[in-house]
C-alpha cells in the first residue's frame, strides 16, 4: 500500500488531508451484547468516510461514541491529535463534530430556520448579560449567524419551508433540515447516520448530490452510515466495513467490495 | 346601569387581579415542566422562601440565628442593618440562583431520565425541605413585607366610575401594580426566549433533549437557567403576595391553585398559564359573588378544582393544548 501519513490526492483530483480523527481498539458493551469489538480506524481530513455493514452490526453504536453519546467500554479516541477526554455529547459538539440521527432529531415544535438557527449555537459566543447589555453586538452577531443559516439553507433548496414548523414536513424534507442544522455549525467533522434511509429514489440521488457538494465545496470532512452498498460506492473515498461489531474490511470502495469476507456478510444477512 | 352589574364588573376587575398571582405562580411551574418533564411541587414553597429571603435580608437579620445561638449560647439576631429594597431582591434573586444551581446540582442531576413520579416525589422531598430551611434561616413567624409598592383604594378609578355610574369601584393600587408587572415579567420571558441565545437553547431542549445535546447544549445548564427563572418568577410572586397578606405558610399553598390553572391552561403553555390564571382568578371571584350566597359561601375554597374536574372530563388536553389522538 502506498505510503498515506500526508494525505492523498483522489482521482476526481480533491485534496485529502492527515487522520483527523483515530479510533483506537474501540470495545462497546451493553450488558452481554458486544456492540463494538476492538475495532480501529481513522478518518482524514476532507474525505468521505463510510461505515457500511448489514443491520445490527454496530454502525450507529460507532457513530454514537464518536459523537459522545455512547462512551467506550474500552478503547481511545484521538482527534486532531490528541486524546479525547471522556467527554459530554455537548462538549463533543462544540469541539466541532455534527452529527444527524438514523431517526431524525429535530425540534418538531420550531420553524426551519429556527432549527438551523440552533446549529450556529456552538459558535455564539455572547453570554446572557452582554446581550442585555450591549444590545448592538448580540444583534451583529444574531445577524451574521443568521447569515450563516440562510446559505445554508439557500445550498440544500430548502427556502420554500424555511417559515414552516418541522413537524409538518414530510420525512425526505426533514432529512434535509436535519443535515441543515448540521451543516449550519460549520463542522470539522460531520457525522451522518443513514442520511438515505427511508427515502423514495429521487430523494435519495438529491441527498447524495448535497452529501457530494459539501464535501466538495466547504471541504467537510464527512463520515456516514449506509447499508446500501451501491450508494456507498458511488460517494465515498474510503469504506470500513461493520459485521456483528466486528470490522471485516477497510479500505477503497474497489478493495472491499471484492474482499471475501465483505461478500459473504452480505449475501449471508438479508437486508431490510 | 343596575347595582347588581355593577358589582359584577368590579368583582370581575379584582377576580383579574388575584387571577394575575395565580398566573405568575403557574408560569414557574411550566418554565421547569417545559424543559425538563418535572413537574414542580415546590414551586409555591420557592415563593415562600425567595419572600421570607427578601424580608430577611432587608431587614439584616441574621440567617440561622436561632441554630446559632443554640449551639454558641449567643443572643445575635440582627447585623443592625437595613438593606434597600432594590438591593436586597437584587441579593435575593442572587441566592435563588444559587438554590436552582444546588438543586439541578445535588438533586435533579442524579435522577435524569428517570420516571416522572420519581422526580415529582423529589420536588416534594424539596419543598418540604426547602420550608424547613426557610424557617431555620429567617424563623417561621409572620412577616410584614413592605419593598415600598403602592397600597390601598386607587382614588382616580374610584373617581372616574363614581363619575360614570354613580358608584365607585374599588380598585387597591398593589393589584394594579401586580398586574402591570406581571405583565412586564411576561413579556421579558418571552422576548428572552425568543431573541437571545440561551432562549433559543431553551425552547430546544424544551422540544428534543437530545437533538438539544446533538447541536452543543449542556442540560444541565439550561435546566440550571430554569430553575432559576423559576426561582425569579417565584420571588415576584412572592413580593405580590407577601406585601398583600404577609410572608407566611399560607403563600406556599397558593401552590396549590396554580393547579387548576395548568389543568385548564395545559402544562406546557405560557399563554396557557395567564390565561388560565385570569380564568380562575375572576371564575371563582364571580361565582361566589352570584351564586356563594345560595351555596353557603366560601366557595373560592373549591370553585377552581371543580372547573378543573370539568376540563379534565371534557378537555384534557387544556385551552391551548393540541387533541390528544392516542396512537394505535
Ligand atoms: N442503547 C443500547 N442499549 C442496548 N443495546 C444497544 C444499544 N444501542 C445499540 N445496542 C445494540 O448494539 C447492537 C448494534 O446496534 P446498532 O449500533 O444500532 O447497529 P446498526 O446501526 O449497525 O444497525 C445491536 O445488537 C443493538 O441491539
Ligand atoms: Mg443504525
Amino acid at each position: 500500500m502506498k505510503d498515506m501519513s500526508e494525505g492523498y490526492v483522489t482521482e476526481d483530483g480533491r485534496k485529502i488531508g492527515g487522520v483527523v480523527m483515530e479510533m483506537k481498539n474501540i470495545t462497546l458493551r451493553f450488558g452481554g451484547v458486544v456492540a463494538i469489538q476492538d475495532i480501529s480506524f481513522d478518518i482524514r481530513e476532507g474525505e468521505i468516510r463510510a461505515i457500511i455493514g448489514p443491520n445490527g452490526a454496530g454502525k450507529s453504536s460507532m457513530l454514537n461514541v464518536i459523537s459522545g453519546f455512547y462512551v467506550p467500554s474500552e478503547g481511545e479516541v484521538w482527534y486532531k491529535g490528541e486524546k479525547r477526554p471522556p467527554m459530554r455529547p455537548y462538549q463533543v459538539a462544540q469541539q466541532g463534530i455534527a452529527r444527524t440521527f438514523q431517526n431524525i432529531a429535530l425540534f418538531e415544535g420550531m420553524s426551519v430556520l429556527d432549527n438551523v438557527m440552533t446549529g450556529r449555537l456552538t459558535q455564539m459566543k455572547s453570554s446572557i448579560f452582554s446581550q442585555a447589555l450591549w444590545k448592538g453586538r448580540a444583534e451583529a452577531e444574531e445577524v451574521a449567524n443568521r447569515e450563516v443559516a440562510e446559505k445554508v439553507i439557500d445550498f440544500l433548496e430548502i427556502q420554500h419551508i424555511r417559515k414552516t414548523p418541522v413537524g409538518r414536513l414530510p420525512y425526505g424534507l426533514k432529512k434535509r433540515v436535519e443535515l441543515a442544522r448540521a451543516l449550519a455549525a460549520e463542522p470539522t467533522i460531520l457525522l451522518l447516520d443513514e442520511p438515505m434511509a427511508g427515502m423514495n429514489v429521487e430523494e435519495k440521488e438529491d441527498m447524495c448530490r448535497f452529501i457530494l457538494d459539501v464535501n466538495d465545496e466547504f471541504g467537510t470532512t464527512i463520515a456516514l452510515i449506509e447499508h446500501d452498498m451501491g450508494v456507498v460506492m458511488d460517494l465515498s473515498d474510503r469504506v470500513v466495513v461493520m459485521d456483528y461489531g466486528k470490522k471485516i474490511g477497510d479500505g477503497s470502495p474497489d478493495e472491499v467490495r471484492n474482499n471475501k469476507e465483505v461478500i459473504d456478510a452480505y449475501l449471508g444477512v438479508a437486508h431490510d | 346601569m343596575p347595582d347588581q352589574l355593577l358589582f359584577a364588573m368590579e368583582v370581575t376587575l379584582n377576580g383579574l387581579m388575584a387571577g394575575v398571582l395565580y398566573a405568575l405562580v403557574a408560569l414557574g411551574f411550566v418554565l421547569i415542566f417545559k424543559a425538563s418533564g418535572i413537574f414542580n411541587y415546590a414551586q409555591g414553597v420557592m415563593a415562600l422562601f425567595a419572600a421570607a429571603t427578601l424580608v430577611g435580608i432587608m431587614e439584616g437579620q441574621v440567617p440561622f440565628s436561632h441554630l446559632i445561638n443554640a449551639i454558641f449560647g449567643g443572643e445575635v439576631t440582627h447585623f443592625g442593618w437595613h438593606v434597600p429594597a432594590l438591593a436586597a431582591i437584587v441579593l435575593t434573586v442572587l441566592v435563588m440562583v444559587l438554590l436552582a444551581w444546588l438543586v439541578q446540582k445535588l438533586v435533579m442531576q442524579h435522577l435524569v431520565n428517570q420516571e416522572p413520579i420519581i422526580l415529582f416525589m423529589a420536588t416534594i422531598g424539596l419543598a418540604y425541605f426547602l420550608e424547613g430551611v426557610s424557617d431555620l434561616m429567617w424563623g417561621s413567624e409572620i412577616k410584614t413585607l413592605n419593598v415600598g409598592l403602592p397600597q390601598g383604594l386607587n382614588e382616580t378609578i374610584d373617581q372616574i366610575t363614581y363619575d360614570a355610574f354613580g358608584y365607585g369601584f374599588f380598585i387597591d393600587n398593589l393589584d394594579i401594580v401586580a398586574t402591570v408587572i406581571a405583565g412586564l415579567l411576561v413579556v421579558a420571558l418571552m422576548l428572552f426566549s425568543q431573541y437571545t441565545k440561551q432562549g433559543r437553547a431553551l425552547r430546544a431542549v424544551a422540544d428534543d433533549h437530545q437533538a438539544a445535546l446533538s447541536v452543543g447544549i449542556s442540560l444541565n445548564f439550561i435546566w440550571v437557567l430554569v430553575w432559576s427563572l423559576a426561582g425569579f418568577v417565584a420571588l415576584v410572586a412572592g413580593i405580590m403576595w407577601g406585601a398583600k397578606s404577609g410572608v407566611q405558610f399560607s403563600l406556599s399553598l397558593i401552590a396549590l391553585k396554580a393547579l387548576p390553572v395548568l389543568m385548564l391552561g395545559g402544562f406546557t403553555s405560557i399563554p396557557g398559564a395567564i390565561v388560565g390564571g385570569l380564568i380562575i382568578g375572576v371564575g371563582e371571584k364571580l361565582f361566589e359573588f352570584l351564586l356563594g350566597p345560595a351555596l353557603g359561601g366560601a366557595t373560592e375554597n373549591w370553585f377552581a378544582y371543580v372547573l378543573a374536574l370539568l376540563f379534565l372530563v371534557f378537555r384534557p388536553q387544556g385551552l391551548f393544548g393540541e387533541k390528544i389522538i392516542e396512537r394505535v
